[in-house]
């Protein structure tokens, strides 16, 4: 009889997908950079658009930030499941003792810090470009360290559903902006609160109250949409 | 049940039907497969085989009938315990090597005690293309490291759809033997095939899967 071999834990079986995106994401190396160098194309345009009125600038920089942000992540949506679809990844994924919910939670996690955290890592570039005070640094960076994965996971439930589609660009960015709203909404509104000589803690509150509920939910969600997906 | 040992087969389905948009694929059908034995099913382009296996594996869910894995109605505790599967997609990421591919699967499916992800490259005939990117192999190459993966797989039941394509006569004759393996060591396996041409030298049976849906089990 064959003799199996330790079964797998929910430790073992991220550890493996971490490192294979670890490496991948070293592997191609020149992918990496897209999201940001998107973000900072975004925001160069508005300070060029917006015709170097460094007082103009100063006001919508929270907006713009937050925006580069978000269409930054919503290209990077598609590629989430997409590779693993194509090459019968997740096929693998359906038929492991891993939970399917798992396996999602931590591909949703190695995307995000592959794509979305080095973006928050350059934020404080982006905003000294568009001329943010330095005293709103703080309340940015804490926006964007609770709402980009709050992106993530909602766009991994929408990513999960279009997965089973060839060409889902345009669908998935029509579905799951109006998700995006409320994070853009207060994301943008924290800075631009605390711009105001206001409070800016309500609206992280409410960020990361929104990050623990789709933290728990999402993943589930996502799992049983990539199991309809499937079929 | 055409055939009865005294144990419990390791997969067995009864009045399986799957239709695809009303439009039926196949069944009902029963097949059975016993530890040490090999199902082959075989029939025509377009008859229904990947489908089969694919309900089988639980990656699509049948209209009618039941399917039982050692007993018990299967599930997906069952399924990932008792199952591991071939499919036409090798699951295998372009851009890394070989033996990291193993690696990440075996993270996710586990493997059997004593099975190193290197030796099993050795089995295959992959020695020396440890670190070549999955990019870099040929259609067979990919195939063998596909395989390697099955053998590695802790689970008894093996599902494998059209192991035998792109693969020259040595490795056709390594399935085989791989097969031949798995079974002695109490596994199971339900081959599809478009032909007779390979056909593991090893207590086996064939189902012949047709539009007609006229399924036959001979001995």
């Amino acid at each position: 009889m064959n003799l199996p071999g330790p079964r797998p834990t929910l430790a073992s079986a991220a550890t493996a997908l971490l490192a294979r995106d670890l490496k991948l994401l070293w592997r191609r190396r020149g992918d990496a950079a897209q999201p940001i160098l998107f973000a900072l194309l975004v925001v160069a345009l508005f300070a060029l658009a917006l015709g170097g009125n460094p007082e103009l600038l100063r006001r919508v920089a929270s907006a713009v930030l937050w925006l580069s942000v978000l269409l930054a992540g919503l290209l990077s949506l598609d590629t989430l499941f997409r590779g693993d679809a194509e090459d019968g990844s997740l096929e693998q994924w359906l038929l492991s003792p891993v939970p399917l919910a798992w396996l999602v939670a931590v591909r949703v996690f190695s995307h995000w810090l592959t794509t979305a955290f080095p973006l928050v890592l350059v934020s404080p570039l982006l905003a000294e470009l568009m001329g943010l005070p330095h005293a709103q640094l703080p309340v940015l960076l804490a926006s964007l360290a609770l709402g980009t994965p709050l992106l993530s996971l909602l766009g991994a439930v929408v990513a999960a559903l279009t997965v089973g589609m060839r060409r889902s660009g345009i669908l998935l960015a029509l579905l799951v902006l109006p998700l995006y709203v409320p994070v853009l909404v207060f994301g943008a509104g924290a800075v631009a609160a605390s711009a105001q000589g206001f409070d800016a803690s309500g609206a992280l509150l409410l960020l990361g109250a929104g990050l623990v509920v789709s933290t728990l939910l999402a993943p589930l969600t996502a799992a049983a949409a990539i199991r309809i997906a499937n079929s | 049940m055409s055939q009865t040992t005294n144990a419990q087969p390791l997969l067995a389905a009864r009045a399986l039907r799957f239709t695809r948009n009303d439009d039926p694929v196949f069944g009902p059908l029963d097949l059975h497969v016993d530890a040490g034995e090999a199902l082959l099913v075989q029939g025509g382009n377009g008859v229904g085989k990947t489908t089969l296996l694919r309900v089988l594996a639980g990656l699509l869910r049948a209209d009618e009938g039941t399917i039982e894995i050692d007993g018990r109605a299967a599930g997906h505790e069952e399924r990932s315990r008792f199952v591991a599967y071939l499919g036409h997609l090798p699951a295998l990421k372009q851009d890394l090597g070989a033996l990291e591919n193993l690696h990440v699967l075996c993270g996710l499916h586990g493997r059997r005690t004593r099975q190193m992800p290197g030796d099993a490259l050795a089995i295959v005939g992959l020695t020396g293309h440890e670190d070549a990117l999955v990019r870099q192999l040929s259609a067979g190459q990919k195939k063998r490291l596909s395989l390697a993966r099955m053998w590695l797989s802790p689970a008894p039941v093996w599902l494998l759809d059209e192991p035998y394509a792109n693969l020259d006569l040595d490795g056709i004759n390594l399935v085989n033997r791989m097969i031949s393996a798995h079974l002695r060591s109490g596994g199971a396996a339900l081959v599809t095939t478009h032909g007779a041409y390979a056909a593991p030298p090893v207590r086996n049976r064939t189902f012949t899967l047709g539009r007609a849906d006229a399924a036959e089990a001979a001995a």
